[in-house]
């Protein structure tokens, strides 16, 4: 326990560095697949063919495609098309896009919840498409959709680690380079797994709370 | 202001509206009844383009009615829409739901608003609502908030859509009194109903229709009263004395 104590002092500080990335990967991909998933969301609902079926069609190839096979496209496969990407900007974007396929569903899901006659109350006050949405659709779909959208947050806490595939150094990666150089495997995952779960604490106390929330309307 | 040339509309393979030719003046209060089913509803959501028709012709003001075109927002500012369900915005108060078209969809400036919803609210008696949500409210009360958001658009006529069908009965008064009011004020309206009693006393004129035709149609009083065709006879007869 002392060893274990004496490690974490010495690791803190660099496994705090690899946090900060991990923070700046799951916010920077948290912004990126909420704005694309509305985006596909919208479009599915929007009643015109061509962009239901384009938002319909995209969804399914993101969701076919494993994050990490994506992240490897993103940085290994775009330099060589002409798009040279930092490490990071290539996890933000491969997260953000892999993710958005499962935001666009919850948002859809959201969207789809909410009756008919609200719709047709605000059509016939004489609001257009987008003015209904804004106005009446989305402030009421936002109660359905934030205890998903809190657990989407966790899974993407969680799922930055994958950056570190692509040289991202952040939590996880840290993690793996004290551990190859050090051998004290235990000492420093056991660190990690701790970190990550201090960092999901909070956002497991959000979604209760938003839960709570749409359970009482 | 309102009409209707030979009107068509079919739902997949079935035919709801088979021709229908009618037009409400101004001022007028016309009232149609008829069996569920008949096409009633229907009629009224193709007035105000929230379905599309097949063929014919609707006018409102000399202008053709088509959901499809941008010109429907202006028939919609024109004719307002009073449903079964009130469908008022639960997230938004009384208030904020009477002033909402008129802000967002008119632009009238906020301050004037609000000043004529606070006044409507009242109108329809519910001073004391004001910054009530709807689920707060009773099924009554929010029917009556529906009229003034209605009414809030200065509408040149009001649709209504079985009003009262879903409130519970002991709440049915006061929303057939609010409307016989704005018939009196001289609204143009036009209300499905299963209220005989307001169609009689209030309408100008009743419609009848079944299978999606109008069966018979004319002076309130005279097609209630004494109704000429056996369909309209047999309806009555089933409605006025269910046992």
């Amino acid at each position: 326990m002392q060893a274990f104590w004496r490690d974490t002092v010495e690791f803190l500080p660099i496994l705090m560095s690899g946090v900060a990335l991990t923070i700046i990967v799951t916010i920077g991909s948290l912004l990126l697949s909420t704005t694309l998933g509305l985006v596909w969301a919208l479009m599915r609902v929007s009643g015109v063919g061509v962009l239901t079926g384009f938002s319909a069609g995209l969804i399914n190839v993101i969701r076919g495609i494993p994050i990490i096979v994506l992240l490897f496209y993103l940085y290994f496969v775009m330099p060589e098309l002409g798009l040279t990407l930092t490490a990071l900007q290539a996890a933000i974007l491969g997260l953000g896009i892999a993710y958005s396929a499962y935001q666009a569903e919850n948002f859809r899901a959201g969207i789809e919840a909410i009756d008919k006659g609200q719709i047709e109350a605000a059509q016939a006050i004489g609001m257009g498409w987008w003015q209904t949405m804004r106005r009446v659709v989305l402030p009421q779909a936002v109660k359905i959709v934030l205890p998903p959208y809190g657990n989407i947050m966790i899974m993407m806490l969680k799922d930055s680690s994958q950056a570190s595939t692509i040289t991202v150094a952040e939590l996880a990666l840290q993690g793996k380079l004290i551990a190859s150089s050090t051998f004290k495997n235990t000492s420093v995952f056991t660190l990690v797994a701790l970190m990550y779960l201090t960092m999901s604490i909070p956002l497991i106390l959000l979604v209760r709370h938003f839960e709570k929330r749409a359970g009482q309307k | 202001m309102i009409e209707l040339t030979n009107v068509h509309k079919s739902f997949g393979k079935v035919e709801v509206l088979k021709g229908i030719t009618a037009s409400v003046e101004k001022g007028e209060v016309v009232c149609i009844v008829g069996p569920s089913g008949s096409g009633k509803s229907t009629i009224l959501r193709c007035i105000n383009g929230l379905e599309s028709y097949d063929s014919g012709d609707i006018l409102v003001e000399g202008a053709k009615v088509d959901r499809n075109a941008p010109s429907i927002v202006a028939v919609r500012t024109q004719v307002s829409m009073v449903f079964q369900r009130f469908n008022l915005f639960p997230h938004r108060t009384a208030l904020e739901n009477v002033i909402e078209g008129p802000i967002y969809v008119k632009k009238e400036p906020r301050a004037a608003a609000l000043e004529r919803g606070r006044a409507l609210l009242a109108q329809v008696g519910l001073s004391d609502k004001i910054e009530t949500y709807p689920p707060q409210l009773s099924g009554g009360q929010q029917q009556r908030v529906a009229i003034a958001r209605a009414l809030a658009m200065e509408p040149k006529a009001i649709l209504f859509d079985e009003p009262t069908s879903a409130l519970d009965p002991e709440l049915v008064g006061d929303v057939l009194s609010v409307m016989r009011k704005l018939a009196d004020d001289g609204m143009t309206m036009v209300v499905v109903t299963h209220e005989m009693g307001f169609a009689r006393d209030v309408a100008d004129r009743v419609l009848f229709i079944d299978g999606g035709v109008i069966v018979e149609q004319g002076p309130a009083k005279s097609v209630l009263n004494q109704p000429q065709h056996a369909r309209t006879q047999d309806f009555l007869r089933r409605v006025l004395h269910p046992l």
